[in-house]
């Protein structure tokens, strides 16, 4: 993987620029000493790492567009970074470039319970967000895993999801509005309280731009009431198949669940092992379906859903009946990595997203793959929303087994292409996937995305080398290659 | 007399825009053409009608998605998933009849080209959230393709959002996958009567905090009230307050009698039930209060009061202020009633002069939130901002944006702002 050429020149004025960021910001609040810089080197996708050359950290709008107007005067690449919890590699710091740390933005403005809304600012987690609010008996809908660190700006420049995503939606449809500081210094209010945006719908590509675009500040949520009630069903299934049917069943039937996940055999007995969920190892194949709301729709529709898992073939199947044992279900799904960190050295974790009903399929063919490469593989599966993670397990201290591991997940994210989805539903594309993009999109596609962050960022100075596998110059991009003349249709209906 | 190019597939399409943007000429997009006179008037040397680029082209029940070329009638679209138990979920209005069309003549596309969400959009989400992946040809007359056919998808920018509610100004779609929903089991609307404006706000706020899980929530002051199909709202000669409860059958009915317990205190309370509860929420929907009397079935005097209509998006609670205070100026008496809770009003005034354009902006500003002369006359539409008008670094942006898709202008060139 390429990043691109570190500018020597700019390498070079390190000491002037940090000096001027003074500035703008506290000494204290700039860093360029390597020991310091250290902790900044990677996000949560650790096989890749670089220092940055200087690390701020801002605490105002103001200072955020001050520090982007002096890094685009001086042609200084910028790399926003909230907590360093993503997985795709959208945070890698850049040799030539400044990382912009949001941490400092950690207050909640303004909680609005007539409106359904809070008002947090970027580097506010997402389980504070919660917090703040399930005094009143509300929360926030989205859930990534990394949730008690990870951060709401973080959450918009990735589109994160998580488990309750297929009934309650991934970020961009929990968010009403974001303040962003583009890399020009232009301070945007896009959206508010009001449920939709005028003008463009801006905040649509802001979500999951990963970093690109601009520069969040401050983010409005829209936050829900809690489910009266939720329980929870764990079924054991003799085939992936048997399981995947079952999930067909209750989607078909009209029936969305608050969560529907899927463990194969070895997810479940790392799973098991690590910590003592009560799952049936004998399962090939294990779905945890939770259903929320009334109790009385809860109740209902606990005995419609086990019905078809019986009929889907379950060979173990338990409806929790406290909260106590509904979290014990939860329990194991949850501990999912950690436990598979514990049965291998290493473990990659990929994330493509299928049409559902290919999930028997790409799981065989997943594990041919694994044969083929010798490498293990677990899978845990948003069921639901056909969210796959397969998770790879290596040594990164054999030598080529890194590398052998990254083919292993490409061909994965191609096969997810391959029967019709995507290389990535909730991680990102950052540097991990960059170089796979034209399996999914053609020349013409990515420059008209290309052309897009170009409205956003005319100098391509904003979190380069991410995302798109070559990058063009803007001018290059707005050329217009047209031939003057006729149409090519001369039968073309005209009226 | 423009031109019209018909094409009747995306490669015909594809020719026509790229043949006038090497003419640096212009195109009007349509579709059914039921919202032409939605947004400012389009100067275009031609007008490219995508009509003919029809069909459901994939439904996989199971996965609830669904693709369809644009010119497929939304009617089309809504039989094929009644037929299977599902729906839109983001319930989409029928504007037709709002600018003196016949019912059931637009498209997918231009509901989505529109980002038109219906009162389900407070819970369910807008067109936009609904929108996977679209196939489009943009004005530099290059065909692209963005997102996908599964929910969950980060790869790229989600473009789908923007060119939902760009009113074909940056690209024109050739087909569209979307989320479908299950349709409810059971529907339960509770009515409450006689409340103010403001009281309105509370109790339908009061039922969007509960647990109940509320669908909907509208509220139409007497005399539009007056106006329903409803014998049973139109013949209590009050304002009707109305918050919807939809599920399986125990939890609509029991989340049903809450809500009746919750606003019993309230006023009055009745239930609307099948098709009286359809009809009521579809007439908030399509804006039926101001569509005209006897006009149902749409007629070309619909809309010949010559009032104008306005849609204003601001935070639900604030609503009611934001009419007290336009109607405390307005010289004509000002009629409006609300959707989402109060996010949605829609707003009537008498369509001389501005239409009321400043004070409308000036009562919206101070609430933030946005306005949209929806329905006027051309003249109007042309002499006043039809969109909230972006200001300083956003306006710039915008452009910016219009200019990445269509530099030259080729598309629906002035149909949301002067210049994009």
């Amino acid at each position: 993987m390429q990043m691109p050429e570190p500018d020597q020149d700019v390498v070079a004025r390190r000491d002037d620029l940090a000096a001027l960021l003074c500035e703008i910001v506290p000494a204290e609040s700039v860093i360029a000493d390597d020991d310091e810089l250290r902790v900044y080197e990677c996000d949560g996708l650790t096989a890749y790492r670089q220092l940055p050359m200087i690390v701020v950290l801002p605490e105002t709008t103001g200072q955020v567009s001050r520090i982007l107007g002096l890094c685009r005067e001086r042609g200084v690449k910028v790399v926003p970074r909230g907590a360093g919890t993503g997985l795709s590699g959208g945070a890698l710091p850049l040799a030539d470039g400044v990382t912009l740390g949001l941490g400092k933005f950690n207050r909640i403005l303004d909680v609005d319970f007539d409106n359904r809304c809070a008002v947090v600012q970027t580097g506010v987690t997402n389980l504070a967000v919660t917090q703040a609010v399930e005094h009143a008996g509300f929360y926030y809908a989205p859930d990534p895993s990394s949730q008690i660190a990870c951060t709401i700006g973080g959450n918009v420049a990735e589109n994160s999801g998580g488990v309750h995503c297929l009934k309650y939606g991934v970020t961009t449809n929990n968010i009403l509005g974001v303040e962003m500081v583009l890399m020009n210094g232009d301070v945007v209010r896009i959206g508010g309280k009001h449920l939709d945006s005028e003008g463009y719908d801006l905040l649509g590509v802001i979500a999951g731009s990963e970093g690109l675009l601009g520069v969040i500040t401050e983010v409005t949520v829209r936050i829900l009431r809690s489910p009266a009630c939720a329980r929870a069903l764990l079924v054991g299934f003799p085939s992936s198949e048997a399981a995947g049917d079952c999930v067909g069943r209750v989607i078909a039937a009209g029936i969305i669940p608050g969560g529907m996940e899927m463990m194969d055999r070895a997810a479940v007995r790392a799973a098991e092992e690590f910590c003592h969920a009560g799952y049936p190892l004998d399962a090939e194949a294990l779905l945890i379906i939770e259903l929320d709301g009334p109790e009385v729709e809860v109740d209902h529709l606990i005995e419609r859903v086990r019905e078809m898992a019986e009929d889907s073939g379950a060979t173990t199947l338990r409806a929790s009946t406290s909260e106590e044992e509904r979290e014990r279900f939860w329990a194991g799904r949850k501990a999912a990595f950690p436990a598979i960190g514990r049965i291998s050295p290493d473990y990659y974790c990929m994330d493509g997203t299928i049409p559902r009903a290919r999930l028997p399929e790409v799981l065989k063919r997943i594990a041919e793959l694994s044969r083929k490469y010798g490498l293990g593989v677990a899978n845990v599966f948003h069921a639901g929303d056909g969210n796959l993670h397969p998770l790879i397990l290596y040594d990164a201290n054999v030598p080529g087994e890194l590398e052998k591991t990254e083919q292993f997940g490409a061909d994965i994210l191609r096969l997810c292409v391959e029967v019709g989805g995507v290389l990535t539903g909730e991680h990102g594309v950052g540097v991990e996937k960059r170089d796979l993009m034209p399996t999914m999109f053609s020349e013409a596609d990515l420059d008209q995305q290309q052309r897009l962050k170009c409205a956003f960022d005319a100098d391509g100075l904003l979190n380069p080398g991410k995302v798109f596998p070559t990058t063009h110059r803007c001018a290059e991009l707005g050329r217009m290659h047209v031939h003057k003349g006729q149409l090519r249709f001369p039968d073309l209906p005209r009226f | 007399m423009a031109d019209v190019l018909k094409p009747a597939d995306a490669a015909q399409v594809l020719d026509a825009v790229a043949w006038a943007a090497a003419e640096e000429s212009s195109l009007e997009v349509i579709g059914g053409g039921s919202k032409r006179a939605f947004g400012r008037t389009v100067q275009a040397a031609h007008r490219l009608d995508v009509s003919g680029l029809g069909g459901i082209e994939m439904y996989e029940k199971s996965e609830l998605v669904m693709s369809a070329r644009p010119g497929t009638p939304l009617a089309e679209v809504e039989a094929a998933l009644a037929a299977e138990g599902q729906q839109l979920g983001f319930e989409p209005p029928d504007l037709g009849p709002l600018f003196g069309a016949t019912r059931g003549v637009g498209t997918i596309g231009g509901v989505f080209a529109c980002n038109l969400s219906g009162p389900r959009r407070v819970k369910a989400g807008a067109a936009r959230d609904h929108f996977l992946g679209v196939h489009a040809v943009t004005g530099r007359g290059e065909a692209i393709k963005a997102g996908g056919r599964v929910v969950k998808n980060v790869t790229g920018y989600d473009l789908c959002k923007l060119f939902a509610g760009a009113y074909g100004t940056l690209v024109v779609m050739t087909e569209l996958t979307f989320k479908v929903v299950p349709a409810p089991e059971k529907v339960r609307t509770v009515l409450v009567f006689g409340l103010d404006d403001a009281g309105a706000a509370r109790a339908m706020s009061a039922a969007l905090r509960s647990p109940h899980e509320v669908s909907a929530a509208a509220h139409l002051p007497a005399k539009l009230a007056a106006r329903s199909g409803v014998v049973r709202v139109a013949g209590a000669r009050a304002a009707v307050t109305a918050v919807r409860a939809e599920g399986p059958a125990p939890s609509a009915e029991h989340r049903c009698q809450a809500l009746r317990e919750l606003m019993g205190d309230l006023g009055e309370v009745e239930e609307l039930h099948g098709r009286d509860s359809a009809v009521w929420w579809r007439e908030v929907r399509d804006v039926a209060p101001f569509v005209g009397p006897g006009s149902a079935g749409g007629s070309a005097e619909a809309s010949a009061d010559g009032r104008a209509v306005w849609r204003l998006s601001v935070p639900p609670a604030a609503g009611a202020e934001v009419v007290a205070r336009v109607a405390a100026v307005a010289e004509a008496e000002a009629e409006a009633y609300y959707d989402w809770g109060g996010g949605l009003v829609w707003l009537s005034l008498a369509g001389d002069g501005d239409g009321g354009a400043a004070l409308v902006r000036a009562a919206v500003a101070e609430a933030s939130g946005h306005a949209t002369l929806v329905r006027a006359e051309a003249g109007l539409r042309g002499a006043v901002e039809v969109f909230q008008p972006p200001s300083g670094p956003l306006a710039a942006l915008t452009r910016r944006v219009k200019e990445s898709f269509d530099p030259r202008r080729v598309l629906n060139p002035g149909r949301m702002y002067a210049g994009v």
